[in-house]
């Protein structure tokens, strides 16, 4: 049985200890926030933050992750007010939105490491989530705007 | 050849037109609501427009109604439909804003409700072609403006006053004369029972009066949600018993199973079920391509599971398509003369005569939509009864093609519609809501088709692949009195019939015969191609190409000349005037010609625009270059420039980008702004990296590690959106993809400035490398 906490709730999986996170949350724990784009870490869609670290859920299996902490877009904040989430509404950031739970994830987890990132480190953090929609410009205005107060 | 406007007409499958007596009941479920201002009561009939478009022609045409598109509960708030779908066009949000304005409702008090697929009722729901502010700008004001009136005279009867003495303001109707109110909750169930006004006498909104429409201050409905991971979309749906599903499907199109062995992957854990899916013969239309389905607890347990299986293909007549081979072909077929699809003057002749020819030979590869959400659809079959719910452009279309597919009446399928990941016209084509019709209906439990990424390259419809080439002759004095441009590529209409090997009418319609260029002699070609997988719509379609060979050729003719790209470009648009049409009946993107026509002023002014705010002629750091572009599509006007930097090993970025758009009457300038933003890096995508190839039959590329798009690091600095004031009432026109065509010529006319080296392949690849 792997026991893993998500969103401060303790989960339990007594199935395939090589499933990837990624369809452990949105299948089995229904936690459909964090999206699938293409199962191996190339385009970010999938980001959680497992204890205070962005990872790709889809290459990440739920056994690695076994008495850790996840992070999911759910969890980011109760109300859906953490600064980055703030910032990308005042931005306007998302066209179709898919994409964007694993970009937030990965702006948060940036700014955790690093508060006040130039614009150069937010366009180097960032470089692993992909928007095929072409938001780039308002995501590094955002993260930008997050880390100088929203 | 195939005359075809759009893909419903190419459906083969005669419509189920049998309606649905449409009930209070049904209606008031369907919104939501157990009061207030909603009627049963006949559908009123399609009105005049003051100018015309093509809405009416399209499939069920346009249905202009307030009962059925807005709701007034007790409490005041106010439902409005969306009909079309959102794939981040902004489209969920500015078709409500539009009735908002017009029936004075505060937008704070609105609710969307997305409509299901059903055209009977809400009109044509293809959300493509660029098509939905343009078709719907007009039809959603007098849907507001008719709700508005009956709120006003429910107040007027109330209060025993003329109608004319009220007014609805700010979601009340108020009497000036005696300072009373009403608000709009208060006055929802008068208001029901009031008739609709005829459209014809319907008072709209004077403009200067717009608290919304043109201001580009409202954020999209779905911005909350969105960031805080509860939007919606296909793959989130989750329905009871519902079992996860992906399927394996022949690596060649057109190919079929030979035999397959399940027994590993039914060890799989998690793993329920290995069975075989139905596949149609090529050319399979929006049709599944078949194969083996594997059935489990969760998509990871699918996915392992698929790997597993051991599958023999019968790859079929496709089964040798080599890009490299298939390159050469088309090349050459553009070196011998072909179909004559246009003929102004004597080309041939000017062309011996000129003084001098330029030449471009350019190719330009597939493409594949990549949407971030790749195809994924849930269905629930139960009996002679479907449900669907997912991320589709074409809602109406999907439940004609789900109850073809399964035998039963259009009137027993309902499609939900969920948010989209991304469209990219990859979503007007429903297979994978068959894949799960079919698959449901065999399991007898609701099922999920996921397509993962390298399902969605390897089978999906891609932008077709051509060669384009351009011989412009110029007199002495370095006029172009000669212009002769072949286009050969596969067509779209190949998808649908067998034989196909010329481009259709709507194809040829986007850069070649409609080429504004003010030239004496003119003769456009369009040589045999015939394709060896699918083809389909991809944003901005032919004009990708087109535009890439056009506004090179005209980079090429500046250099050859020695004269500036702007003035170049200027000169061969030439005198401002309505364009006659070259060819009989013009696609014109299904819009009549009174009312869009080809205009140069219109042209020349986005050209001027962007060359006066984009800074034209500005002095640029060694290796930076500025290049231009302009083109019309979708029947709006886009020009483009391009600042881009190339270092001494050849590495490029983009420093700058500056675009011009006229595109009418519009709706939400922050939302143009970001579909130019997203044009740019769909743009340098495609002239990066776009690539799909082939070998064998088979697409050589898998992900996102080799068939790349831009990524935030390579993004241009700055995006400048510069849109063209509107002339009252001028049409509105597209937005969601004229964008793309003009960045990749821009892109290689600056790449040429920058660096002397002229890039007509796509795409770049190393080309730049030292």
């Amino acid at each position: 049985m792997i026991k893993v906490k998500i969103n401060g709730q303790e989960q339990s999986w007594d199935g395939d200890p090589d499933l990837p996170l990624l369809w452990f949350l949105r299948d089995e724990a229904g936690l459909t926030g964090t999206k699938f784009g293409c199962g191996k870490a190339l385009c970010g869609a999938c980001t959680v933050i497992v204890d205070k670290e962005a990872v790709r859920s889809c290459i990440t299996s739920i056994n690695d992750v076994a008495g850790r902490e996840v992070t999911t877009i759910e969890g980011l904040h109760p109300e859906g007010d953490h600064p980055v989430q703030k910032a990308w509404r005042q931005v306007n950031v998302p066209q179709c939105g898919f994409c964007q739970a694993g970009q937030i994830m990965q702006a948060a987890a940036l700014l955790m490491d690093n508060p006040k990132p130039s614009h150069d480190q937010i366009r180097e953090a960032m470089a692993g989530n992909i928007c095929r929609c072409g938001c780039y410009q308002r995501i590094e205005n955002a993260v930008h705007l997050a880390s100088t107060g929203v | 050849m195939n005359f075809i406007e759009n893909p419903r007409k190419l459906h083969s499958f005669e419509k189920n037109l049998k309606v649905e007596k449409i009930s209070r009941r049904s209606i008031l479920k369907g919104l939501g609501i157990t009061g207030g201002f909603v009627l049963a009561a006949p559908v009123m009939t399609r009105q005049a427009f003051a100018y015309e478009t093509g809405a009416g022609k399209m499939p069920h045409g346009v249905v202009v109604d307030p009962r059925v598109f807005v709701a007034v509960a007790p409490d005041g708030t106010v439902t409005i439909v969306a009909h079309r779908s959102e794939m981040g066009t902004g489209v969920r949000t500015s078709l409500p804003l539009i009735v908002a304005e017009e029936m004075e409702a505060d937008w704070a008090k609105v609710k969307v409700q997305q409509a299901h697929g059903d055209e009977v009722k809400f009109g044509n729901q293809d959300t493509d072609g660029s098509r939905s502010t343009r078709h719907y700008l007009l039809p959603m004001r007098q849907i507001g403006a008719a709700a508005r009136t009956m709120l006003e005279q429910a107040a007027a009867k109330r209060w025993g006053v003329p109608a004319t003495e009220v007014k609805a303001v700010n979601h009340e109707v108020v009497h000036n004369a005696s300072g009373r109110k009403l608000g709009f909750g208060e006055l929802a169930a008068d208001a029901a029972k009031e008739s609709v006004p005829a459209i014809e006498g319907l008072k709209l909104k004077d403009a200067k009066d717009f608290r919304y429409l043109g201001k580009g201050q409202v954020g999209i409905v779905d911005l909350h949600d969105i960031t805080t991971g509860k939007a919606r979309y296909g793959a989130d749906v989750r329905l009871p018993g519902m079992k996860y599903a992906v399927i394996a499907r022949p690596p060649v199109t057109g190919g079929k199973l030979t035999s397959f062995d399940p027994d590993a992957a039914l060890k799989v854990p998690g793993v329920e079920k290995v069975m075989q899916v139905r596949g149609w013969p090529w050319p399979s239309k929006f049709q599944p391509l078949g194969g083996v389905a594997v059935i489990a607890r969760n998509t990871g347990a699918a996915i392992k599971g698929r790997d597993a299986l051991k599958l023999v293909w019968d790859d079929g007549a496709n089964g040798k398509y080599d890009s490299v081979a298939y390159r050469k072909d088309l090349e050459e077929a553009s070196r011998k003369p072909g179909l004559v699809v246009r003929k102004e003057g004597d080309a041939d002749a000017a062309l011996k005569s000129a003084d001098k020819v330029v030449v471009g030979e350019y190719y330009i590869p597939h493409l594949a939509h990549v949407s971030m959400e790749p195809p994924v659809a849930v269905a629930d079959v139960k009996g002679d009864k479907a449900e669907i719910w997912a991320p589709v452009q074409s809602p109406g279309g999907t439940r004609e093609d789900v109850a073809k597919t399964l035998g039963i009446p259009e009137g027993n399928v309902t499609v939900n519609v969920t948010l989209l990941g991304g469209g990219f016209g990859r979503k007007s084509k429903c297979d994978y809501a068959l894949e799960a019709a079919l698959l449901s209906k065999e399991l007898g439990t609701p099922v999920k088709v996921q397509w993962t990424r390298e399902d969605d390259i390897h089978n999906g419809f891609l932008h077709t692949v051509s060669a384009e080439r351009i011989e412009a002759g110029l007199d002495k004095d370095g006029k172009v009195i000669a212009w002769r441009h072949r286009s050969v590529a596969p067509s779209i209409a190949s998808t649908f019939a067998a034989g196909t090997v010329h481009q259709a009418p709507f194809e040829l319609g986007m850069g070649l015969v409609d080429m504004p260029f003010e030239i004496a002699n003119i003769s456009c070609e369009n040589p045999e191609a015939a394709a060896h997988t699918r083809i389909g719509w991809f944003r901005s379609v032919s004009n990708i190409p087109r535009a890439f060979a056009v506004q090179s050729m005209v980079g090429e003719i500046a250099n050859a000349t020695g004269r500036d790209q702007k003035e170049t470009l200027l000169a061969l648009i030439g005198t401002p005037r309505i364009v006659k049409p070259a060819v009989k009946d013009m696609w014109n993107y299904g819009e009549p010609y009174d009312s869009y026509p080809i205009d140069t002023a219109r042209l020349r002014r986005v050209v001027e625009l962007v060359a006066e705010k984009g800074e034209w002629g500005r002095q640029v750091p060694k290796g930076h270059g500025l290049g231009i572009a302009v083109h019309r599509s979708f029947v709006s006007y886009i020009a483009t420039i391009v600042e881009v930097a190339v270092d001494e090993k050849g590495k490029l970025t983009v420093p700058r980008v500056d675009t011009a758009i006229d595109c009418g009457t519009y709706v939400n300038p922050e939302r143009i702004a970001s579909q130019i933003e997203g044009a740019a890096i769909m743009g340098l995508s495609l002239a990066k990296y776009g690539e799909v190839t082939f070998k064998d039959g088979k697409v050589q590329q898998n992900n996102f590690d080799d068939f790349q798009v831009a990524r935030i690091d390579e993004a241009p600095l700055v995006t400048n959106v510069h849109i063209v004031p509107p002339a009252p009432d001028t049409p509105p026109s597209g937005v969601g993809e004229p964008g793309v065509p003009p960045f990749a010529p821009a892109l290689m006319n600056a790449i040429f400035a920058a660096t002397g080296k002229r890039i007509r392949t796509l795409p770049i690849g190393k080309q730049l490398e030292v």
